[in-house]
């Protein structure tokens, strides 16, 4: 068995035991990214050097104080703010640029001796669901490189599929997460809002972003979160709370007792035949594993894809204000005033998935739209949350897809952004609500031959909870075996 | 040509006086090199997020208080975006609705009439960087960008320029007193623009108004509120309507000129700053910063013309400036005579350190010595007059005055047998003068105790020359 099929604990357990060592798993999965990258394009910078430095320095250093992830290679999403390597968004706005800090998160990979082989392709500043509005190009789907790997995180989900790390991390503001890792047949993990902290991640949308982890299981998912998660003074709205303790996660091996609750708006229309198959399925292992399963509505979830584009719009609109060609990252030539440098950086710099965003933000804060738009939306967002806290006061978790469809070809959607927003309308109630969710593959779609994706949903700052119905559900739900459109 | 009145409201900027920043730990300090003081934060760098100073917090809701506002158990940050080389984030990060504090006012005398000037609000919000520019380029230093400001907005009740400078005295002393700022309008600590309308006598409705910007003086805010009236009225005058608009003082021609008009007013797009959860004070806190606020200048003022019976001159001198009053006070613990120190310092000492530009704490000359040289015009070893004399080369040298006095021989004369001679002297020497004095014209006296007090090198006791001088007259 190839070393970078493993899951992340697995090869945790190997270099525990000296069967393999820090380099040779770094050397490996810097070899799988040399070999799928000409097909995948799933990685924005890939760091050979300072990988295999770090690797190496960890193994001379051995690893006495037992450290979470001592030896093994990750990436992170090119949003995250490194010292030692760009930080792009997969913008051609920040091309090159170079963050003078470490992101909170990113210390602690690095602090429990992660080493960082990749930073992840994107759409451009996380505003997409196809990682095709990426500055970098799109990234490809491991299992038809003809389609997408969903997004914004695709690179961090691809490469995963196609084992170029063991675990990553990601940002989710309306899926990001969960989605590709639906699409690429991973596990993606949005965690509740304030649980990990936002510092050094380059803002899209403030109240919706959430770092997270992804990897091949929850459990590996669960280990790289216990790393992450808990407080940091930087981020103001992040939660004073402990770094977790996720071995009751990691324990919980059965639903018994539980109740999962299928929301039916999330199940109503547009599902393709296949992912309504699949997720059926993982509501039958989840009974198969003693959960009680029962009806549960969100009425005005009806509302969520509406009220997300008018707020998280809104917020980007001012978070990528920053982008003004003074200070740092492209600036346009030639120009000789300064609104003619504002606007031809800005013209330069940025696609037009971002511009359209930026626009329609600006639209809806504007003098005379706010009530309308901002303020009613704001209303929505409380209303929603009243639905989810209701319904997770009857069950345990929530159960639902996480994309209506498998990944669809590259290019289909590109000029119809209504189509793709509407899409996210499974995964971003979530967001507006600020609750945790997990995404696991429940499958192969039986038409595609694609994975289908089903996600858990919890209450807030019960994520341990949330991850452990996930990891019970996992050990249910059929492997997908090896992605099909990328070397072996 | 009907009369005018002038519709006045203030924005008083001032920049709290906290060590780091409104939303980082870079340190607040200026005539550093540029651009030394800043972070990822305030130089709004990809992905850093702002934390709130708790200080900035404690201090806008201190001025809050001493300006008898109500204190907003939750209030919260707002952006207000606009794009500017010298606003890194592209929004300020400010207070809309609802802000920390709200529904205060100030009393504000001018010549004897007190008036209530209303205050609508006062919030926090950070301060931008500043542009340089040069030949050809124009450089940005953001060491000033993220410094914690609170802006106190005042309603339109202010009537006159001389009003309008005399709230700004007062906002100066009171925020200086509580330490919420160091008031040194020199360097921008303190600064205001001024909405400016007016209307005839008598009418309710508002003018149009003006907004003349960024005045960094009492004398400006003055000058330019009397030229912006005076140049409104001259509109009015001529038939012309007045322009809603923003101006700027030039300070050296005395006049308001535009800036900007209405047209091209921003859409700040204000919303409610994701990244900052409300600000929340609690009852407790607010009770802690309640208990910990000094004496307002207003009050302190009071109390020393009733209980030391300071008259209103010597007593506005007095407590203008905390710390004055404070020496003042440390001055009086070692010299009870309140009024001789009070006089000694409105004539000699506040009048010595604004000569030589010294802040009074600073000087060579303390409260000691204050109330040492006070005690020896009470215990009539020197003169009032010895002390005015001799004041400039204590002040200067800081030596302590009754060293000095009997060191330079300067010591009153009290002994009355030593000056009976000299009276003697100097009636036997003027023999006219006496003559005219016993014809009644007894203003002459002073003539004699200039005499007397010249040929004593001003040392004679001025209370034992005078009753000398009258019973050797009255003799006869």
């Amino acid at each position: 068995m190839p070393l970078h099929t493993r899951t992340l604990l697995e090869a945790k357990a190997m270099l525990a035991q000296g069967e393999t060592t820090p380099t040779a798993l770094t050397a490996a999965c810097l070899a799988r990214i040399a070999a799928t990258e000409p097909v995948l394009n799933a990685c924005i910078t890939v760091l050979e050097e300072t990988a295999m430095q770090r690797a190496a320095q960890l193994e001379a250093q051995g690893n006495p104080n037992n450290l979470p992830l001592w030896g093994i290679p990750v990436t992170v999403k090119d949003l995250l703010c490194t010292k030692d390597a760009p930080t792009t968004c997969a913008s051609a706005m920040l091309a090159g640029f170079m963050a003078p800090y470490d992101a909170f998160v990113v210390e602690r990979l690095r602090e429990a001796g992660a080493v960082i082989v990749a930073k992840t392709n994107l759409d451009e500043f996380a505003m997409g669901s196809g990682t095709e509005s990426s500055a970098h190009g799109p990234t490809c789907n491991p299992w038809d490189a003809q389609r997408v790997p969903g997004g914004s995180s695709g690179g961090s989900a691809a490469g995963l599929a196609a084992g170029q790390a063991f675990g990553s991390l990601g940002s989710d503001t309306g899926g990001s997460i969960r989605q590709p890792a639906a699409l690429c047949g991973c596990v993606g993990f949005k965690p509740t809002y304030g649980y990990v902290s936002r510092y050094g991640a380059v803002a899209y949308a403030s109240s919706f972003d959430q770092i997270g982890p992804m990897a091949r299981t929850v459990a590996d998912c669960a280990t790289l979160f216990g790393v992450i998660a808990g407080y940091d003074g930087r981020d103001a709205t992040s939660a004073q709370l402990p770094a977790p303790d996720v071995a009751p996660a990691l324990a919980t091996k059965s639903l018994q007792g539980k109740t999962f609750g299928v929301v039916k708006e999330l199940w109503e229309g547009g599902l393709s035949d296949e992912v309504a198959a699949a997720c059926q399925s993982a509501v039958e292992a989840a009974k198969a594993q003693g959960a009680k399963v029962v009806e549960i509505s969100l009425p005005h979830l009806q509302y969520a894809v509406a009220t997300y584009y008018v707020l998280a719009s809104a917020e980007a609109s001012t978070n990528l204000a920053r982008f003004d060609g003074v200070r740092y990252g492209l600036r346009a030539q030639g120009e000789h005033d300064l609104v003619g440098m504002y606007t031809a950086s800005r013209s330069q710099g940025f696609g037009e998935e971002v511009k359209r965003r930026i626009l329609l933000g600006t639209h809806v804060l504007s003098s005379g739209y706010y009530d309308a738009y901002f303020q009613k939306a704001a209303k929505v967002r409380r209303l929603l949350l009243q639905d989810f806290q209701a319904a997770l006061g009857q069950c345990d978790a929530l159960i639902a897809p996480v994309s209506p469809v498998t990944a669809w070809k590259k290019g289909e959607h590109v000029n119809d952004p209504l189509t793709l927003y509407k899409m996210d309308m499974l995964t971003l109630g979530l967001n507006l609500a600020g609750l945790p969710g997990v995404s696991l593959p429940a499958g192969l779609g039986a038409a595609s031959g694609l994975p289908v994706g089903v996600q858990l949903m919890g209450r807030a700052f019960d994520d341990i909870a949330l991850l452990g119905m996930a990891n019970a559900l996992e050990m249910a739900l059929p492997r997908l075996g090896v992605p099909t459109g990328i070397p072996a | 040509m009907p009369a005018y009145e002038a519709v006045i409201g203030l924005e008083v900027h001032a920049q709290l006086l906290t060590s780091s920043k409104l939303f980082c730990s870079c340190p607040v300090r200026f005539g550093d090199e540029p651009n030394e003081n800043i972070c990822e934060v305030c130089a709004g760098m990809p992905g850093a997020l702002p934390r709130l100073n708790k200080k900035a917090v404690e201090l806008a809701a201190k001025a809050g208080l001493a300006l008898q506002c109500t204190v907003n158990p939750m209030s919260l940050f707002s952006r207000k975006n606009y794009f500017y080389p010298d606003l890194p984030a592209g929004f300020q990060t400010s207070q809309l609705t609802p802000p920390i504090c709200e529904h205060g006012h100030l009393d504000v005398t001018v010549q004897d009439a007190t008036r209530r000037i209303g205050i609508t609000r006062i919030h926090l919000e950070d301060d931008a960087g500043k542009c340089v520019h040069g030949q050809g380029a124009t450089l940005i230093d953001l060491n000033r960008a993220g410094t914690g400001l609170i802006e106190i907005v005042s309603e339109p009740d202010i009537r006159s320029a001389e009003e309008a400078a005399a709230y700004m005295r007062a906002i100066h002393a009171i925020l200086v007193c509580i330490g919420a700022t160091d008031g040194n309008m020199e360097e921008g600590s303190l600064r205001c623009d001024a909405n400016v309308s007016i209307r005839p006598k008598g009418s309710t409705t508002l003018g149009t108004r003006t907004e003349i910007k960024n005045l960094n003086s009492f004398r400006n805010i003055q000058r330019a509120v009397e030229f912006e009236i005076r140049r409104q009225e001259g509109c009015l005058e001529d038939g012309e309507s007045i322009v809603q608009e923003t101006r700027l003082f030039d300070a050296v021609k005395q006049v308001t000129v535009s800036m900007r008009s209405k047209e091209d007013a921003h859409d700040y797009r204000y919303f409610p700053n994701p990244d900052l959860p409300p600000v929340l004070v609690l009852a407790e806190e607010l009770q802690a910063w309640e208990a910990e606020l000094p004496e307002l200048p207003e009050a302190r003022k009071l109390r020393f013309i009733q209980r030391l019976g300071l008259n209103e001159e010597e007593a506005a001198a007095l407590t203008a400036e905390r710390a004055t009053a404070d020496f003042f006070e440390q001055a009086l613990a070692l010299c009870s005579n309140a009024k001789r120190v009070a006089q000694l310092m409105a004539a000699e000492f506040l009048r010595e350190c604004a000569q030589q530009n010294i802040a009074p704490a600073q000087a060579a000359f303390g409260a000691a010595h204050v109330a040492e040289l006070a005690t020896l015009i009470d215990e009539g070893i020197i003169s009032a007059r010895i002390a005015h004399d001799i004041f400039p080369e204590l002040f200067a040298s800081g030596a302590m005055p009754r060293a000095f006095v009997t060191e330079k021989g300067l010591v009153q004369v009290s002994d009355s047998s030593e000056l009976e001679g000299v009276v003697a002297e100097v009636l036997a020497e003027n023999p006219a003068e006496v003559e005219g004095y016993r014809g009644g014209k007894t203003k002459l006296l002073s003539f004699f105790v200039g005499q007397v007090m010249r040929k004593t090198k001003g040392k004679a006791n001025p209370a034992l020359v005078n009753s000398l001088l009258e019973e050797s007259l009255g003799k006869h």
